[in-house]
């Protein structure tokens, strides 16, 4: 923090000398996660990278946790507040649990605290850098919604952060359908976490699918996708111009 | 109970380990005007007598809405009755902005629980001289609590409270093993009887009682006086397949309910004619 704070001083943001600490920017990003509603509950994608800047750093980030018994947490933007956030959440969870009355709380609770929390650090300037999925099942209620940075809050049948929203969500409009089988919606996943490797800068080609139904949580262990690469156009790329490369 | 040399103040044990502030507050809650609290496995009924200071004044009331899934019936220093429930509303609100989900019955119950007993154990304090009938619907169904003065909360089946509870209990006792499979309407109805009970031989009225009900699909909130008015009126005229007409919610599923109910009930009415028992 301090090293922001030099670094804000040398940049004049700082506003008054009381906010000494404030989120300007990530440091450890992680890109997109997206996510749908299927027949059993809810499919989420992200992959497992970590960058820094520019750099495709870490390749062994999990974007991806189970909340409680109800939900599951995908989160892009900064990793640290993603696991500040974890913390929160695991505070939460457990007196939830600590009442030991039978309640318990479902994903729409989650997704709420967590636009309570995301909203309220906005309004004190310093956010938690993150745009979070909370998907879930909660006594055959499915449910899927999104919080951003800023508070931003909504429910929908399927999700996406970051890129995702650019270049899944119009994939996911035209394909997505009420009761997807488990396959198709792996499918339509992958195909969504294809398009992404392809185009987002800061994606990693190691990914992994999880899973919410009634039953609970299952993330798969990391994969990757397969890419084809053997365009005839790569083949000679300079034959139209030489010399360039 | 008499007074003694431990019974000044709320932090003195007596020798054979009670609290005589916290009995003698218990006492202040037998002291209020009735209230009843029944339920089923959907609905659950609370109801009271209504006392007023004088014919000149209005009553105190002493039913009170906590969110639209709680309800609260109070009996004993209506005042601090007043002030629970507000404290009760103000965490029903906060938990449903946080959450957008309704506070659980069962958790509300206990931090009220938590809060009397904090003026059991301070020596400035002193403990709430009121009962709370709790109604309220959670996940796992409909719920009557009873929290008392001490600290202590149980969920009940069905419970009385104030002055002359004991013969609504007697009523209740006798009944409630029909109460978890009974529909909206026969509930309302025990409550009307239980509450009659314990006005000891007046004729029941609309004007003198209240009574409120929550259910599944229904918001907790309090029957207008001409709907009860219907109701007394109904079963007071001993024909129970008369009472589906005049009932503005009748409806035919009611009519069938009735009849496994309207054989229970006429031995019951029978049974008031005799003399009810007092013990």
């Amino acid at each position: 923090m301090s090293y922001m704070d030099s670094k804000m001083s040398q940049h004049g943001l700082i506003g008054s000398e009381s906010d000494s600490q404030r989120t300007l920017y990530p440091y450890v990003t992680g890109t997109s996660v997206v996510a749908l509603k299927y027949k059993d509950g809810i499919l989420m994608a992200a992959d497992m990278g970590g960058s820094y800047g520019s750099t495709l750093r870490y390749k062994t980030v999990e974007r991806m946790k189970p909340i409680g018994k109800h939900s599951l947490l995908g989160a892009s933007g900064e990793i640290s507040d993603f696991q500040e956030i974890l913390r929160y959440l695991d505070e939460l969870i457990l007196y939830d649990n600590m009442w030991d009355d039978g309640n318990s709380f479902g994903p729409k609770e989650v997704h709420n605290y967590l636009t309570r929390v995301m909203y309220n650090r906005r309004n004190k300037f310093n956010p938690l850098w993150n745009s979070l999925v909370l998907g879930g099942v909660k006594n055959g209620q499915k449910y899927l919604g999104m919080v951003s940075m800023i508070g931003v809050n909504f429910e929908d049948n399927h999700v996406a952060t970051g890129f995702g929203n650019h270049l899944a969500r119009p994939i996911l409009r035209d394909e997505w359908h009420e009761n997807l089988s488990f396959e198709d919606g792996v499918k339509l996943l992958e195909k969504c976490m294809r398009v992404l490797l392809y185009r987002d800068r800061s994606a990693v080609n190691k990914l992994q699918i999880a899973k919410i139904t009634e039953e609970g949580v299952t993330i798969s262990p990391p994969y990757s996708l397969k890419t084809f690469w053997g365009f005839s156009a790569f083949h000679n790329p300079t034959v139209g111009a030489e010399g360039s490369w | 109970m008499f007074r003694n040399q431990y019974d000044t103040d709320v932090t003195t044990w007596s020798p054979a380990g009670r609290l005589f502030q916290v009995e003698y507050a218990m006492e202040a809650v037998k002291q209020g005007s009735a209230a009843i609290g029944l339920r089923s496995k959907t609905h659950v009924v609370l109801g009271c007598v209504n006392k007023a200071n004088s014919e000149l004044s209005s009553h105190q009331k002493k039913i009170f809405k906590v969110d639209d899934h709680i309800g609260v019936a109070i009996a004993g220093l209506t005042a601090d009755g007043r002030v629970l429930s507000r404290y009760m509303r103000n965490e029903c609100i906060n938990y449903s902005f946080t959450y957008e989900s309704p506070l659980p019955v069962g958790r509300l119950v206990v931090q009220l629980a938590d809060k009397a007993q904090v003026c059991t154990q301070r020596s400035w304090k002193r403990p709430y001289g009121v009962g709370l009938l709790v109604a309220g619907l959670d996940e796992s169904g409909a719920h009557l609590y009873y929290n008392c003065p001490s600290g202590n909360y149980f969920e009940y089946q069905a419970f009385a409270i104030g002055s002359r509870s004991q013969a609504a209990k007697t009523y209740l006792e006798r009944r409630f093993d029909n109460f978890m499979d009974s529909s909206r309407e026969d509930l309302i109805k025990d409550a009307l009887m239980a509450i009659r009970e314990t006005l000891q031989g007046e004729t029941l009225k609309s004007s003198i009682c209240t009574v409120a009900v929550v259910g599944v699909g229904e918001s907790f909130h309090i029957l207008d006086q001409g709907t009860v008015q219907q109701m007394i009126d109904a079963f007071d005229i001993a024909g129970e397949q008369e009472a589906p007409a005049p009932e503005p919610d009748a409806d035919a599923e009611q009519g069938a309910a009735a009849e496994p109910g309207a054989g229970a009930d006429q031995v019951g009415a029978v049974d008031e004619g005799v003399a009810p028992m007092d013990i």
